[in-house]
């Protein structure tokens, strides 16, 4: 019954997609009231029917349904109850259908502000986001439909993937589809102001927090998904530029892009058709990358079970969403009057540079990614692109990034001195450039090329970053009281900064001089690495509730005292068989101490991998600091609602629609 | 190829711990050498891993050829060669510089030069046009005598 | 309209182009470089009988099918029917390299199926393999007569790869001199 009722829940909520994606839109150009506030009712009973639709399929799990297909391919009754409750979104269908709840939520969130701006515009924003959620709707319905029923019911399931057995890989989806969603917000909001000829600043400013939102969660999203890589595969590494991490990535590059060119559109009314194309080019790649890792047409370790089919519908809905969104932006966007001037020097041209950095990065990493496919196609021949090639091709490309980003907020808008900015840098730079040197000397190796020039870049950025803090400070007489004037906004953009600094250091450091070794170890045998002893004290038989294990303990020691003691398991998983080992890490922010298990040579005997990773938590530690900012720029008083109606009401896209029945 | 997932599925949740063996080397630069090659060549069997993170038969079989050689005295390039004559270039994941993939490296030096192109070419005439009110010689040195002040 | 905005519109379109083709495409085939070349020496043992021999010295003269086989390759089972029929037909010597496996499996294996080839070596360490490129079986090579490989097909034979794809190739080779 839970089945068919989620089956009908989802059957309505696209049916209210429908109306939703075609009366607004309809209503907005012909000036019919009644149809452009349907828009409102219609996505609120999408957004109640999809959680309808999503609760059942939950409740199918939960309940161990398997007469219901998807659950007998992804669950078991041994399976633990949050696992299986996370399994709900383990695989291509129910993925899917999360993707739609979270799309419907995101509509609600969006009629929630229906009456700050005119009735118009909301209407034109719901209805587009009403024809994404139509599409995707319907291609949950017709091919991936999660409540299709199985017959003979099987005894048992066929167990989730051991390996998104763990917490880590339970939240990262959801993170990351609330960022690859939430950027359609913006996207929307792009082609209702394209739509309807609305392309003033006040549009920057109202997409502004829907955009930083989307970006915190995508930057969530990335930064567990390579935390989960880091501990769950067992060989220290935290990117493998695949395919799919590479689609996450580039809607990513591009929202910060957005993000920035956003300030400016808001601000000085600079970067109005970028903005608009960037806000089509995020949402677009969030699609690409739904393709790209559902469709089979590039092999990556975490693709879903393709199939071509399901490829074809959503290359069809990506090329009527991006090919309509582009195709407008071709007609309306020769009328945006640019009405900003700016010199060479100045801050737009500074973030002008940016976006053009982020987007070719962005740029590069799809054609990395898709270039295999285009020489087969052309039947050229069959190469690889990977991580030799991707790290080669970004690194370069990311440098100016890391040292014009602090640089940026030093540089006033429209028209700046460059002597005056270089008269403010001419001790920061040496004293970075020293720091950096004397850092590396000191801890590592002072002919260590590229980890000198990646500290000092942090260091820099830092350094930059502050000062302009410190200029804006030092205008009022107590620090303190300096501090808490700035607005959340400046502190979370110079705390953003910081976080990629911080992220900068930690690669730089982790990659340049980690250690490892695969070694040969019987019970009470000891290996030296980096300065510490790890010994291989003893291993026993353990049992889980879906599984069996093989667990070791090792003691590491450093010098005379105690540093850790790590257990690392051998898993054979009941169900599929398959065995997973987890690896035993022991977290601190200087360094990383890693254990796995690996095979065993005799009953004594076994081949142990030890790692020794130096900073390399700053890489996950940046992200956060990156989100700690984003979210301090949401909260600023510019985006609190009453406000943001009060200081742009005089402008065309926002006025309230005089209030008559 | 569907039939070719039934021999692979063993490697899709495989051990993923890749590379266990314990290796004996003569000296650090030919471990640095296995240990580089392990992560610039591709894993034929599984779904986009390196040799070095592969756990399938036949990335054990290629880790000893590999070992072999290097230990045997043999360059990265020697070595690479083996591979490529045998798989093709789809077995490297750093593709080779050919008149084919010559896009593909050229292509972000071609984005950030259209990209900045694109950018900053028309500001210029903008400018021109959109500044109607020019300032006379006098007004601009009024407005430095200003700025400078504030200074 | 101003032609640098439909820049990114024809970009796009592009794009789309290659990913409906990709679609069609397998992004794990491997093509086999040795196409054109002569076929990778090897100098093995019959896999039914240690004392005979059995090198690529034995491949020319005709054109003939080499099929790269295993007992514990279940695929290889699926195709195995159709390598029989192929074999009685009579049309086409099949010779077999036994890759990784053991003696002993591998001959109960072929008395227990059947034996379609002529002749198969035994490669246990799977070294005559990687010369070959193979990397999963089962594969199917199509040499000509001087020993040179022309095709390599991956994957099970079907009857329609035999009829449509290694058997016209069979015959041009012949017509060869």
């Amino acid at each position: 019954m839970m089945a068919e009722f989620g089956h009908f829940t989802l059957i309505l909520a696209l049916m209210m997609a429908l109306i939703q994606g075609t009366l607004p839109l309809i209503g907005a150009s012909r000036n019919i009231k009644s149809w452009m506030l349907s828009g409102l009712y219609a996505g609120r009973a999408q957004f109640l029917f999809l959680s309808l639709s999503f609760g059942s399929l939950i409740c199918c799990f939960i309940q161990n349904d398997f007469s219901v297909l998807y659950v007998a391919e992804h669950s078991n009754s041994d399976l633990p109850l949050y696992y299986r409750i996370a399994a709900t979104w383990g695989a291509h269908e129910g993925s899917m259908l999360l993707w739609a709840t979270i799309l419907a939520f995101w509509t609600l969130m969006v009629s929630s502000i229906q009456g700050s701006l005119s009735l118009d515009f909301h209407a034109r924003v719901m209805g587009i986001m009403g024809l994404i959620s139509l599409g995707m709707g319907l291609f949950v319905l017709l091919t991936s439909n999660p409540f299709t029923r199985l017959v003979p019911v099987p005894l048992d399931g066929h167990d989730l993937n051991p390996l998104l057995q763990d917490f880590g890989m339970t939240i990262h989806p959801p993170m990351l589809y609330m960022g690859y969603v939430g950027l359609s917000v913006v996207f929307s909001f792009a082609i209702a102001a394209l739509l309807g000829n609305h392309l003033d600043s006040a549009w920057a400013r109202w997409s502004r927090p829907w955009t930083l939102i989307a970006w915190i969660f995508l930057t969530f999203g990335i930064t567990l998904g390579s935390w989960w890589a880091y501990y769950e595969l067992g060989w220290g590494g935290w990117w493998f530029w695949d395919p799919v991490e590479n689609a996450s990535f580039m809607p990513w590059l591009v929202s910060t892009a957005l993000l920035h060119s956003l300030a400016a559109t808001e601000k000085r009314g600079a970067f109005k058709a970028w903005t608009v194309l960037l806000a089509i080019f995020a949402f677009s790649l969030s699609l690409l990358g739904t393709f790209l890792v559902r469709s089979g047409v590039l092999t990556s370790v975490h693709a879903f079970a393709s199939d071509p089919t399901r490829g074809s519908f959503i290359l069809v809905l990506l090329g009527l969403v991006v090919g309509g969104s582009l195709t407008i932006y071709a007609l309306r966007a020769p009328k945006i009057r640019e009405i900003s001037e700016y010199a060479l020097v100045s801050r737009e041209s500074l973030l002008l540079v940016n976006n053009v950095l982020l987007v070719s990065a962005a740029a590069s990493i799809l054609l990395g990614t898709l270039y295999p496919l285009i020489l087969d196609a052309l039947k050229l021949g069959k190469i690889s692109v990977g991580a030799p090639y991707f790290t080669s091709v970004f690194a370069p490309l990311m440098a100016p990034v890391f040292l014009l980003a602090g640089v940026a907020t030093l540089v006033g808008w429209r028209e700046a001195s460059l002597s005056k900015l270089l008269r403010q840098l001419r001790y920061l730079g040496p004293t970075s450039l020293i720091l950096g040197i004397a850092l590396t000397a000191v801890f590592w190796q002072v002919d260590d090329l590229k980890t000198l020039s990646g500290l000092t870049m942090g260091i820099w950025l830092v350094a930059t970053s502050l000062l302009s803090l410190w200029n804006r400070i030092r205008l009022r007489k107590r620090f303190v009281e300096g501090l808490l004037a700035q607005s959340t906004s400046f502190l979370g953009m110079t705390t953003a900064h910081i976080g990629i600094a911080v992220f900068l250091i930690g690669v730089v450091i982790s990659n340049g001089y980690s250690q490892e070794s695969v070694v040969r170890l019987a019970i009470g045998d000891s290996t030296d690495l980096a300065g510490y002893t790890f010994t291989f004290r003893g291993i026993e038989d353990v049992v889980g509730p879906n599984y069996k294990a093989k667990e070791a303990t090792f003691t590491v020691t450093r010098g005379s005292s105690e540093e850790a003691v790590l257990r690392t398991e051998k898993r054979i998983y009941k169900v599929q068989r398959n065995n997973m080992t987890e690896a035993a890490i022991s977290p601190g922010l200087t360094r990383d101490l890693y254990v796995a298990l690996g095979d065993p040579i005799d009953q004594q005997t076994w081949s142990v991998r030890v790692y020794y990773k130096p900073f390399v938590r700053l890489i996950w530690l940046g992200g956060l600091i990156m989100m700690a900012g984003g979210f301090l720029s949401v909260i600023d008083k510019r985006y609190r609602l009453s406000h943001l109606i009060r200081s742009v009401s005089k402008t065309q896209t926002l006025q309230s629609p005089p209030r008559h029945s | 190829m569907r039939i070719m997932l039934l021999l692979i599925i063993g490697s899709l949740v495989a051990p993923l711990l890749g590379a266990v063996e314990v290796r004996e080397f003569d000296d650090l630069e030919k471990q640095t050498r296995y240990e580089h090659l392990l992560k610039e060549v591709r894993c034929l069997v599984c779904q986009n891993q390196s040799l070095g993170d592969s756990d399938a038969e036949l990335a054990k079989d290629l880790r000893d050829e590999i070992y072999s050689m290097i230990q045997s005295g043999q360059s990265e390039e020697e070595a690479i060669s083996f591979l490529t004559d045998r798989y093709g270039d789809f077995v490297l994941y750093r593709p080779p510089f050919k008149s084919v993939t010559w896009l593909l490296w050229v292509g972000p030096v071609l984005f950030i030069l259209a990209g900045g192109s694109i950018a900053f070419w028309p500001k210029r005439d903008k400018q021109r046009q959109a500044n109607p009110k020019e300032l006379t010689d006098e007004e601009r040195l009024e407005l430095d005598r200003l700025k400078r002040r504030i200074d | 309209m101003k032609i640098r905005f439909l820049i990114p519109l024809a970009v796009f379109l592009v794009m789309t182009a290659f990913l409906a083709i990709g679609l069609k495409l397998d992004p794990r085939e491997v093509p086999s470089p040795l196409i054109g070349k002569e076929a990778p020496k090897f100098s093995l043992t019959d896999v039914m009988d240690a004392s005979k021999a059995m090198s690529t010295y034995d491949l020319k003269g005709d054109a003939v099918l080499v099929n790269v086989w295993a007992s514990w390759c279940v695929s290889c089972r699926q195709e195995h029917p159709i390598l029989l029929d192929l074999a009685k037909r009579g049309e086409v010597t099949i010779y077999g390299i036994n890759y990784k496996d053991t003696r002993e499996e591998a001959q109960k294996w072929l008395r227990s199926y059947g034996n379609p080839y002529h002749s198969s070596a035994f490669d246990p360490n799977g070294h005559t393999g990687i010369d070959w490129g193979v990397y999963g079986v089962p594969e199917t090579f199509v040499l000509d007569k001087q020993g040179v490989i022309r095709h390599k097909h991956t994957g099970p034979l079907t009857q329609a790869v035999i009829e449509d794809e290694l058997l016209p190739i069979i015959r041009k080779l012949r017509g060869e001199p």
